[in-house]
């Protein structure tokens, strides 16, 4: 039954392999499987590939269609890229625990029932965790064990919501549906937390600048964009989500316009994107989704190229923060180059992926007649521009000249970066390519003069914006406080000061009560089976008095003998 | 390195200074185009002469000032939790 097996599992034995195996041959399963990953994919076809019984349960581990291969196919590229990115550098069991993680990626995209997604989306959950220990510091092990907790949590919600679902309705299939009761919102909840959608968007800016140059890569892709797929399977059209992605896409540039740390700027930048995607789901049309599905594409590939950069600076320098940075497109002409064509694209600038996909999303907006969406999300477009697109290249590269001259990226690196850069800009120009592969027939032209003349009024103003206020936008050593301050801070000082004032009293009181107790325990045995034996030589009662352990042993061995005999009689 | 002989080319004082007038006129360009090309305006506003540049420019200087202000609340020194977990 070979259309049983989901292409996940070839990334699931790669990942076992790398493990093993050593030099060229590690080498070549890390590049090869995501390449044979990527042609079973295409092999899939569409509909459900056959079910397992389990448990009363029909499983349904492959069910193939446009919008799930198109996922996985971005996944399995994801993990072909990164592998190459990484494989010199990187751990190997960085490098196995990112290819289950991509695995995990890959078999959500073609779970057909919600067993087989929640066992999927939990294997995800644990590798990315280690992708995040694998950053090999003190902070990278909190930091990871606060995602943890974090995924495990939310992999609870969405359990709960799925065992309502099967007790309310005793299906288990995937199929769209609203948040109208107590069972779908726990699953909408559960599957926001992976979104990193408010209330919980801090955990993605916590733990992933945390991870190692490489980690970061993969991080950036699998777990937010499996979640959008997700909603667009689940929650297509529901309203909530209008509202959680507008939030999203706010949250994401102000943190990003805060902060320092230039790992953690993209990582903002990727709830900001994926805003928009949770966005365009909860406008629901076929435009929408198609614009979510085409824009998750696109965005895996640009913040990729971004994080690629990224790690390649702090490969380089050691330095993660822009006010020690700047100056670096001096000796790193390469890795500035494919910085600013992902920063270009992830600003949807004219003739890059990010302005054939966004603009699908904007276009939905309007033809649905929401202009505070369509307005919103245009601020949002040109506020990307300001966070991303051009704070992170000014940055970075070019500033002020921090005097540090680093080589350019080696060569896997680099080479890495150019074809992501590449698939940025034959996305921008050849749109239809990605057009023909989304779940919905689509009639759209993203180049009329028009359009792209309103893009660069937006764009080229909101760049003339960061530079007029680049005094205001002084880098400060600082860390902003975001929901994550209730556990990292608040939390640790209420346990404490409830140790101080609570625990310790009441630890001290029991500890009194307990040695009055064996006082008084101790004073009732003396009263009636007397002092033991060993206090003083008087001779004592029967029962207080000890016994060499030799007696013990002859007693044991009649006692022993007698039951023997009176077997055999 | 500080001589302008040596400098690179992109950061000497001329070359910033022809940047940006080089950006202003190309911003100009990208106004002054709106009188040959039309935009299509979803919601009548959006169609209006120049609304992209002065919404852009606009919606940025409103964000900047928003973080600004949120960062006067938000701000820790980087040590923040750290320093707490020393103290614990």
């Amino acid at each position: 039954m070979p259309e049983l097996i989901s292409p996940a599992l070839i990334m699931i034995m790669a990942a076992l392999a790398i493990g093993p195996l050593r030099g060229h041959f590690r080498t070549a399963i890390i590049l090869l499987a995501p390449l044979l990953t990527l042609w079973a994919i295409w092999q899939v076809p569409d509909g459900v590939q056959g079910t397992i019984s389990f448990l009363s349960y029909s499983i349904e581990p492959v069910e193939g269609s446009p919008l799930r291969r198109l996922f996985a196919t971005v996944f399995a590229l994801m993990a072909f890229v990164g592998g190459l990115y990484a494989f010199r550098i990187a751990k190997w069991y960085e490098l196995a625990a990112a290819f289950a993680y991509a695995a995990g990626a890959i078999g959500v995209s073609f779970a057909g029932d919600l067993i087989t997604l929640f066992v999927y989306w939990e294997l995800m959950a644990l590798f990315s965790t280690v992708v995040v220990w694998c950053g090999g510091t003190a902070a990278s092990r909190a930091a990871g064990i606060r995602y943890a907790i974090l995924h495990l949590l939310g992999g609870i919600v969405l359990k709960v919501g799925i065992e309502g679902l099967v007790v309310s309705t005793g299906s288990i299939q995937i199929t769209a549906m609203l948040a109208h009761d107590f069972h779908s919102w726990m699953i909408l909840c559960g599957i926001l937390i992976n979104a990193a959608a408010p209330p919980l968007s801090a955990w993605l800016a916590d733990a992933y600048p945390e991870s190692s140059s490489t980690g970061s890569v993969f991080l950036s892709a699998f777990t937010t964009k499996t979640a959008v797929l997700a909603l667009i399977l689940l929650f297509p059209g529901e309203p909530v989500l209008i509202g959680v992605g507008l939030f999203m896409v706010m949250y994401g540039i102000i943190y990003a316009l805060l902060e320092n740390d230039i790992r953690r700027i993209l990582a903002y930048s990727v709830v900001n994107q994926v805003g928009f995607m949770v966005c365009a789901v909860g406008i629901g049309t076929q435009m929408a989704l198609n614009g979510a599905a085409a824009h998750a594409f696109a965005h895996i590939i640009y913040k990729a190229l971004l994080f690629m950069s990224a790690g390649v600076v702090i490969y380089r320098t050691g330095k993660h923060k822009c006010t020690d940075l700047g100056g670096l497109f001096r000796t790193m002409p390469l890795t500035t180059v494919c910085g600013i064509v992902g920063a270009l694209s992830i600003s949807s600038f004219p003739l890059t992926s990010g302005f054939t996909t966004k603009s699908l999303i904007s276009q939905a907006a309007a033809n649905q007649g929401l202009v505070w969406v369509y307005m919103l999300l245009t601020a949002a477009s040109a506020g990307v521009f300001l966070h991303a697109g051009i704070k992170f290249p000014w940055f970075v590269f070019f500033q002020r000249d921090s005097g540090l001259r680093p080589k350019d990226a080696p060569w896997n690196m680099a080479l890495s970066m150019l074809l992501f850069a590449g698939l940025c800009i034959l996305l921008g120009l050849f749109p239809e390519w990605l057009y023909v592969l989304l779940p919905y027939p689509l009639d759209y032209q993203p180049y009329t003069l028009g359009k792209v003349l309103f893009y660069l009024q937006l764009l080229l103003f909101s760049g003339l914006a960061f530079f007029l206020l680049l005094p205001l936008m002084k880098r400060t050593d600082t860390v902003s406080l975001d929901v994550d301050w209730l556990w990292r801070r608040a939390g640790p000082w209420l346990a404490g000061t409830l140790a101080r004032s609570v625990v310790v009293p009441l630890q001290v009181s029991a500890g009194r009560f307990l040695m009055a107790c064996q006082v008084y325990l101790t004073q009732v045995s003396v009263r009636y089976l007397g002092q033991a034996h060993t206090d003083d030589s008087e001779e004592r009662g029967l029962f207080a008095r000890s016994w060499p352990i030799g007696t013990t042993a002859l007693w044991i061995a009649i006692l022993l003998s007698a039951y023997v005999l009176i077997y055999y009689i | 390195m500080k001589d302008s002989e040596t400098e690179h080319f992109l950061t000497r004082p001329s070359t910033i200074r022809g940047l940006w007038w080089g950006f202003s006129i190309v911003l100009a360009l990208t106004v002054a185009a709106q009188l040959f090309i039309y935009v299509k305006g979803y919601f009548t506003v959006d169609g209006w002469f120049g609304f992209g540049a002065v919404f852009g420019f606009f919606s940025c200087v409103l964000m900047v000032l928003f973080a600004k202000v949120l960062g006067a609340v938000l701000k820790r020194p980087r040590q923040y939790y750290e320093e707490y977990r020393d103290d614990a």
